[in-house]
């Protein structure tokens, strides 16, 4: 839309038109306060905060409601607005508890920085509060009813937003009150509780402390706690989540997830499991110091220079007596790039193996391959907020990637976005979508050929009692469609994919994305965590890319091969990295009894029970490196917590090798290259620390840099890894940067590849087996457990 | 039943039915029933809508909004379908007005809504009755099925090609729903909390059609202007107040009832002549004149012209036409409460200043009329008054401010007499008494 001209306090400003007057101000940097308005969300004008005087109209006026016209004059400050907003909070703060001291919201309330702005602090009234009860609505949504200010963010932002509609109204005048969906009434435990996805959405937007988080309630302040801005270990979305961190006796301790900035690649959005599910960190059972099996059998915590020097001893050993592929390594989807980088790189130059996989949440490897020399293809997360048109084929984001469904149903409703949906399930976001083909279980081979122009595949999608005109006009809309972002699920695995993106390349504008599972399910992928591939998809043989490697050209042992090598007895040693294979692919136990297992764990896990060696492995909260979501955008981690006992993968990977004896320059190039803290310690400055060591570098002294340190190995990332020729400063300043890893040669056929992909197949209340160890996830689960039995109130509701 | 009033100065234009069982299908059309919106039919649209601006007819519901002007508004091209509106969600205290239309002649509401329905090109119209006149549903709907089996409403309506519908519904029990765009929420199913304008009903109204909405006793006079024309109509009433209006005079008056006075009529000669003077031979003391949300007229105030213009003049506003007579018996304190308790207790709740004011006028008014009250509390609820006016989402706010405004400021005197020699007789309650221990 053209701009217009207009007027605020003195300030020429210009907007395009339609612009919201409170939109068009806090551009400008000026400040008009607000309970209700939450910008995306439908407007409300109730809270009658951000009243403004314009020109020529007689009485104050909303900025909330009011979008900018040309040649208007407005004033945000006078004494009449002013008086306006204090007697407003007046009226509020009658009825508001003022409990700031032991509120949550105490120090980030905005009822208290608009109460010190305003100064209404005098009370005038003599009668009592009106008091109600809190209620527990579940076990992370807590409403204290008296502080409520009712301004229906929450309810908005559970029905809009989320598309649950958990919230409502209930009475009217001073007597409402926010009721959620199941009533005492009709509730088994006779108290009123939410049924939903527990996102705590709602939480985020109350501008006070009437909706609380059971994680976090009344265990501290907001300026107790150092606030820290990384990326979620969960879902493959990449969420940013803000982690409040606490000092505690033995490190320092997460108490709380949220979304403070809403500056990440998820904008607004949190949801359960990146604002709840930290607490696996301070899970009692973790273990934190190393343990070593004696021949006895038991476990015996030792020192950390004891179990690595037996690590690397036996390394060396089994490497030197029974070669290098008799060694087994399996990674893990939820350690940084340069963990998986490392760890491949340490397998392949120092243990001398290319047996190598970790858990595949989705086929990225053919997915890379189809897209391989084809440019622009790939789309980012932030893309599904704005793409025109979004078809999503399999998969389900609303459980297995909460922020792409958020993003999509944003798009839908404020950007007129069209979603076009085929699954074989009545996945929830079909309720947004403008055509919906619910296909014939295990029809989606056939849905790519069909995609594809062959009408013969029909048939086979279609569902008894159904016809095949929905599925022609489906594929039509589609095809119609001049810019589409496609969104794959994990369903779609080898020829299968392959088929739907050589075909979807043929078309312009046609950009695509693969859902998977967990924070660095893409990046364990591109890093090349894999048995027949190094990092960036290059292929073993005949590539000049990794000849420093000097590794073998014969493809390793896969995930499945490496347990049956070591059921055959020839697998000597097994190095798991922050993995549970043994029970994520129900592997029998007996398979390793005469194998040397190391594992780095945060856990006894199914897998650890096995180990002869147990190293305790930091969290993804608890170190610094960089993560790349399913979409393919790298983001930076920041350390969080912190647990003393325990290391990080990358220090350990680095111990073991240095123990082995190994070229540590050659596998961790410090010392060389430009330096930097990364941010880490010195926060904006760091930039600052780049153009020291420019300096360092120019005038012939070294800079210092320490083998320990993740970052040391970014720049070999950089320079070797097809498609991550990222840009530093975009990711030191914590910003995302999409990439497009593959690697140009001729490639592997991939029709001949075996599928091992195995979807996690989380709820929203699992993650993994780190997902056990979160008391919360635990928690939720079991309310799931006590819902009504009807269930979920289906809402349909029609995508115009 | 009430009885039916006149007296002589009454212009009967909108009651010239009443009391002459015009609910009738058949009576109503020997009284010149549906002539009206046949002359419609072949006139066309621009013409109706010419005389009613003629007519000088502004909006009976209380804005006084003109009526012609509005139905002007509504666009003649539209995606969406057109509505017609009736308002029959008459709630405002002292009001009885379009309740005695619903009675005496149903069918002029409904002509009337079809009249509504040529001029904009809507073929659906809803007649809303306030919830508490459910007792009346049974005569419209009668009216509505006897206009339908006449063939008057229905497909190709007197033979014109046009067809047009009508719909009723009642509410559910809220004042706040007399505000349109909360009513249109209401018809629609939902909260019935008033929505954010612009836009205006004109442009995206029920179900986001262009809507005309009109109080029962605007739609029930465009028959009658259309047939008696818009100038001679308008030259009833006084000057930009076109017409007669119907009043309902209750109260401390001899004869009380709904009387059909032109507009600009004398408020003093309609208490003390049309409505026979004060009860009981006793004096005035003040009166409320446009049902309860306008501020109060004391007794030497009260000689003003009963138009939308001279009571702005005057301080106060015509308002729903419902005049409330208040003799010296009266305890405005006591008033002031009971009028402030029917907005909070209406208040739908939506926005800060109507919520949370009505609420602490209610309470603050309530500890003062026990007895509890101090010269503060007359500030504090005229500050609070004072900070509710033009500051909430919907008038509710201002219909609740402005007759509190009215009561402390022209009675302030008589609010600390009653502090301070506690005339209630009630023993004086402290605030601690009051809250409570253990507060």
């Amino acid at each position: 839309m053209a701009d217009v001209k207009f007027t605020v306090d003195g300030k020429q400003l210009t907007a395009p038109a339609g612009t919201l007057l409170i939109e068009a101000c806090k551009l400008a940097g000026i400040e008009v306060p607000a309970f209700c308005y939450y910008p995306g969300l439908s407007l409300q004008a109730a809270c009658r905060m951000c009243v403004v005087r314009i020109e020529k109209m007689p009485k104050l006026q909303t900025a909330c409601t009011t979008p900018v016209t040309e040649g208007m004059v407005v004033q945000t400050e006078t004494p009449e607005i002013a008086q306006a907003r204090k007697a407003t909070l007046q009226m509020l703060l009658g009825n508001h508890p003022l409990d700031c001291p032991v509120c949550d919201a105490g120090g980030e309330c905005e009822l208290q920085d608009m109460t010190f702005k305003y100064g209404a602090a005098d009370s005038f009234y003599a009668e009592p509060k009106n008091h109600r009860e809190e209620q527990k609505w579940s076990p992370v949504v807590y409403f204290d009813r008296p502080r409520c200010i009712l301004c229906y963010r929450c309810v908005r932002m559970c029905g809009e937003g989320m598309d649950v509609f958990a919230l409502g109204i209930q009475n009217r005048g001073s007597s409402s009150v926010i009721a959620p969906n199941i009533s005492a009434e009709i509730s088994p435990d006779h108290l009123a509780h939410v049924d939903c996805e527990q996102c705590g959405m709602c939480i985020d937007t109350c501008p006070v402390g009437a909706l609380t988080s059971g994680t976090y309630r009344y265990k501290t302040r907001p300026w107790e706690m150092n606030h820290v801005g990384t990326i979620c270990t969960h879902c493959g979305d990449g969420c940013k989540t803000t982690l409040g961190v606490r000092s505690t006796s033995d490190g320092s301790e997460i108490v709380r997830g949220d979304n403070r900035d809403k500056s990440g690649i998820n904008g607004d959005f949190l949801c359960n499991k990146g604002r709840y599910a930290f607490d696996f960190a301070n899970n009692e059972t973790r273990i934190t110091q190393p343990l070593v099996r004696q021949p006895n059998g038991e476990m015996k915590p030792v020192s950390w220079e004891i179990a690595l020097d037996h690590v690397g001893k036996k390394f060396r050993e089994l490497r030197d007596t029974r070669g290098g592929k008799s060694i087994g390594v399996i990674g893990s989807n939820r350690i940084t790039n340069e963990e998986a980088y490392l760890l491949q790189k340490f397998a392949r130059t120092v243990l001398g193996t290319n047996n190598i996989d970790h858990h595949r949440t989705a086929d990225y490897v053919s997915f890379a391959q189809a897209l391989s020399g084809k440019p622009n293809r790939t789309a980012s997360l932030r893309d599904t907020l704005t793409a025109p048109a979004i078809m999503v084929l399999g998969g389900d984001p609303t459980i297995q990637a909460p922020a792409t469904a958020w993003n999509i149903r944003t798009n839908v409703r404020n950007n007129r976005g069209r979603l076009y949906i085929a699954n074989s399930a009545e996945i929830k976001l079909r309720r947004q979508a403008r055509a919906f083909a619910h296909i014939a279980p295990f029809s989606y081979g056939a849905l790519a050929s069909f995609i594809a122009g062959d009408d013969s595949a029909a048939e086979a999608l279609t569902r008894p009692g159904t016809d095949a005109t929905a599925l022609h006009k489906f594929r039509e809309a589609v095809r119609a469609e001049e810019q589409l972002l496609v969104l794959i699920g994990s369903e779609f695995r080898g020829a299968d994919l392959k088929r739907l993106l050589d075909f979807g390349t043929t078309l312009p504008n046609r950009k695509f994305a693969m859902l998977s599972d967990y924070a660095n399910s893409r990046g364990a992928a591109d890093m090349g965590l894999l048995p027949d591939m190094l990092p960036g998809y290059t292929p073993l043989a005949g590539n000049t890319t990794f000849a420093e490697y000097n590794t073998s050209t014969e493809r390793g042992l896969d995930m499945l091969e490496i347990f049956e090598a070591a059921g055959r007895g020839e697998l000597s040693a097994l190095y798991v990295v922050g993995s549970n294979p043994i029970a994520r692919y129900g592997v029998d136990p007996a398979v390793l009894q005469n194998t040397f297992v190391v594992v780095q764990e945060m856990f006894l896990t199914e897998t650890a029970a096995l180990a002869d060696v147990i190293l305790p492995a930091a969290n993804l909260y608890e170190k610094s490196g960089s993560v790349t979501n399913s979409y393919g955008d790298l983001q930076l981690v920041k350390k969080a917590g912190d647990r003393a006992g325990v290391r990080s993968d990358f220090e350990m990977i680095v111990r073991i090798a240095d123990k082995m004896g190994a070229n540590m320059h050659a596998l961790v190039p410090f010392g060389k290259g430009t330096r930097a803290d990364m941010g880490q310690s010195r926060g904006a400055q760091s930039g600052e620390a780049d153009r020291h060591a420019i300096w360092l570098t120019a005038n012939n002294l070294e800079p210092k840099l320490s083998p320990f340190d993740p970052f040391a190995i970014l720049d070999e990332i950089q320079r070797l890894v097809p498609g991550y020729n990222l840009l530093r400063l975009q990711l030191l300043s914590g910003n995302d940067q999409h990439l497009q890893p593959a690697a140009p040669a001729p490639l592997v056929q991939i029709g001949n590849r075996r599928d091992l992909v195995l979807p996690a197949n989380d709820s929203l209340f699992t993650s993994g087996t780190l997902g056990r160890y979160s008391a919360m996830l635990s928690d939720l689960q079991h309310n799931e457990g006590l819902r009504p039995p009807t269930g979920l109130t289906q809402i349909e509701t029609a995508a115009d | 039943m009430p009885t039916l009033v006149s007296h002589p100065d009454e212009v009967r234009v909108l009651s010239r039915r009443f009391g002459q069982g015009a609910a009738n299908i058949d009576k109503y059309v020997e009284l010149d029933g549906y002539k009206a919106v046949q002359q419609a039919i072949a006139q066309g649209p621009e013409w109706i809508i010419n005389t009613m601006k003629a007519s000088g007819m502004r909006g009976r519901g209380g804005a006084g909004f003109p009526t012609g002007m509005k139905w002007s508004f509504v666009p003649k091209m539209s995606e969406k379908p057109k509505y017609v509106l009736v308002n029959g969600d008459e709630s405002e205290p002292g009001t009885c007005k379009d309740h005695i239309i619903f009675l005496e002649d149903p069918h002029a509401i409904i002509e009337g809504t079809m009249i509504a329905g040529l001029a904009i090109g809507s073929k659906l119209g809803f007649i809303y009755l306030r919830g508490e006149y459910r007792y009346l549903l049974k005569i419209v709907e009668k009216a509505v099925a006897d206009a339908y089996s006449k063939g008057f409403l229905g497909k190709n309506i007197f033979g014109s090609g046009v067809d047009f519908d009508v719909i009723t519904q009642t509410g559910a029990g809220a004042y706040e729903v007399g505000e349109e765009s909360a009513l249109m929420e209401s018809l629609e199913g939902k909260r019935g909390v008033p929505r954010i304008k612009p836009p205006f009903p004109a442009v995206v109204g029920l179900y986001g059609g262009p809507t005309v909405i009109n109080n029962a006793e605007t739609i029930a006079s465009a028959p009658h202007i259309l047939l008696m024309g818009g100038e001679a109509y308008a030259k009833l009433g006084s000057e930009r107040n076109g017409g007669t209006r119907l009043f309902g005079i209750s109260g401390h008056v001899e004869r009380p009832g709904v009387y059909e006075l032109p507009m600009g009529y004398n408020l003093k000669r309609a208490i003390y002549e049309v409505a026979g003077g004060i009860k009981d031979g006793k004096k005035l003391k003040a009166v409320v004149p446009g049902g309860a949300s306008c501020p109060v007229l004391t007794a030497d105030e009260i000689d003003v012209g009963l138009d939308f213009d001279q009571m702005g003049k005057a301080g106060t506003m015509l308002g729903s036409g419902g005049i409330v007579v208040l003799d010296e018996t009266v305890s405005i304190v006591e008033f002031a409460l009971r009028t402030i308790a029917f907005y909070q207790h209406e208040s739908c709740g939506w926005c800060i200043p109507c919520r949370e004011g009505t609420d602490w006028i209610k309470k603050t008014l309530t500890r003062v009329y026990n007895g509890g009250g101090s010269k503060k509390d007359v500030d504090n609820v005229q500050y609070l008054a004072e900070n509710m006016m033009g500051r909430t989402f919907c008038p509710l706010g201002d219909a609740a401010a402005m007759p509190t405004l009215g009561f402390v400021k022209k009675f302030r005197k008589e609010f600390e007499d009653y502090i301070a020699g506690n005339k209630a007789g009630t023993p004086i309650i402290t605030v601690e008494q009051l809250v409570g221990a253990g507060h």
